[in-house]
């Protein structure tokens, strides 16, 4: 295995990446779809065409938990050496053509199976679920600075009808993350389709409004081809009518909810990612910088594997424009229970997800119990406010624990 | 000659000289006369204050 070697004053740093052909997974994965069409053209039963889902959700949870969490960042020093090795950056552009793949087949599957309503819905929800993962390579792809790359991740993101996502995402999340004015930043007390309902409009007239201050300035219009959200809508357009054209009106139904469940994949991660989390405001008026404790984390092997390290999230936050593999694990940050693919599920069910994160919420060392520093949903301020007022008694787990670490420090 | 600005974090950097095409920052547009509000256009996550004058 490629081993990195630099000299220093100090002597010479070796490393290397036990991960290395591990991402290779990350092409799989987006060909998930094939494993059920291939189940299912292999046995005739169409019940096969949910084995993605089963991998997905079933195994997902269960292999984190069990291959449990990599704690292993590189050398700082070796940092430079990682980022500039071609291997990596060539794995997230070759799933870009995948992605259009897995979305062709679960279309050419639908159109032509004479599959029952069910089953055309599984093969749309398996595509979405997979294309959704084509938010997260588009997302890798947006923030580098190759022109290259910017282009991939515009093309990728035309699969789930997502063009609007870099814009949004870069601009516009990582500015007001962990505020209360981010629509992509949960709240304490809101379920996940409060905030889906506040997320996916808010994203899009948040990437339209930053994309016309840029061609404003340049003197164009926002209709100007020059609008990179209507770049990568042009493709997504291209792609679907020819489906429908191919495939008949079956793929209306189909398209939208593949399209849908992507969204709902990026709906899903951005709920888990800063749920609660708020900086504060500085007398000058602005945020302070976002630190390390402004985003939950996950050291899960196995879907951080399928996720491109998405769930070492604050030194993505920390840093943006890093590649990947050299993402690193911090001591003391936000840390989820569970990978993204447990979380989501535990979201879907608010009363659970409340249960298992507001007392983790308000345990985190920073927030120390006090609910004045979390990101309160404000329609759900005053009940959280009394029930979890640093005086409000001991009936519950979350104040006795705060209560401790506070005790502990003074 | 104009002067040159650089992010902190991702290197990002703004010549004077060559203003930034994509952002809409003509050719010999003054940093100071940015506004307030702009952010790093590659990381978003450095201020316009942030910024620190390196050589050009
Ligand atoms: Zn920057």
């Amino acid at each position: 295995m490629k081993q990195y070697t630099l000299a220093t004053n100090s002597g010479e740093i070796t490393y290397t990446d036990r991960k290395r052909y591990l991402w290779l997974a990350s092409l799989f994965y987006a060909l998930f779809p094939f494993v059920g069409i291939g189940a299912h053209a292999l046995s005739g039963n169409e019940l096969w065409l949910a084995l993605p889902l089963f991998i997905a959700y079933g195994m997902g949870p269960v292999l984190d938990w069990w291959l449990g969490e990599d704690e292993n960042n590189p050398p700082e020093e070796i940092v430079p050496l990682l980022e500039e090795d071609p291997y990596y950056r060539t794995l997230t552009m070759l799933t870009v053509p995948l992605h259009f793949a897995s979305l062709l087949g679960a279309a050419y599957w639908a159109g032509t199976q004479n599959l029952s309503w069910w089953g055309v819905l599984l093969l749309a929800v398996s595509a979405g679920i997979a294309n959704g993962l084509g938010i997260n390579t588009g997302h890798e792809l947006g923030h580098k600075k190759t022109q290259l790359e910017r282009n991939l991740a515009k093309i990728v993101l035309a699969v789930p009808a997502y063009g609007h996502f870099c814009i949004e995402h870069n601009r516009g999340h990582h500015r007001d993350v962990a505020t209360p004015e981010d629509p992509a930043s949960s709240r304490m007390g809101e379920s996940i389709y409060k905030f889906a309902r506040r997320e996916i409009p808010g994203a899009f007239r948040r990437a339209w409004a930053v994309e016309d201050e840029r061609l404003t300035r340049k003197g164009l219009s926002v209709w100007s081809w020059e609008n990179e959200i209507l770049q990568s809508y042009a493709v997504t357009f291209a792609v679907q009518i020819s489906l429908i054209a191919a495939f008949g009106w079956i793929m209306l139904p189909f398209l939208a909810i593949h399209n849908f469940l992507a969204w709902w994949q990026l709906t899903s991660a951005n709920y888990v990612e800063h749920y609660g989390l708020l900086r504060q405001k500085e007398a000058s008026g602005r945020y302070e910088r976002c630190q390390p404790h402004h985003s939950w984390n996950s050291n899960h092997k196995y879907t951080n594997l399928v996720l491109f390290h998405l769930e070492r999230h604050s030194d993505h936050h920390a840093h943006p424009t890093r590649r990947y593999q050299s993402l690193r694990n911090f001591e003391d940050v936000p840390r989820l229970p569970n990978g993204y693919n447990g979380m989501f599920p535990l979201a879907y069910v608010p009363p659970l997800w409340f249960k298992v994160m507001d007392p983790r919420l308000l345990a985190l060392p920073h927030i120390d119990g006090d609910i004045t520093k979390v990101n309160v949903d404000p329609d759900e301020k005053e009940r959280l406010y009394e029930k979890y007022a640093p005086a409000a008694g001991s009936d519950g787990g979350a104040e006795n624990e705060a209560e401790e670490l506070t005790n502990e420090a003074a | 000659m104009g002067k040159v600005f650089q992010c902190p974090d991702c290197g990002y950097q703004y010549d004077e000289d060559l203003g930034d095409e994509h952002e809409g920052y003509a050719p010999g547009t003054a940093f100071e006369s940015l506004s307030d509000d702009f952010v790093c256009p590659d990381c978003s996550v450095r201020y316009k204050e942030d910024f620190e004058e390196v050589a050009s």
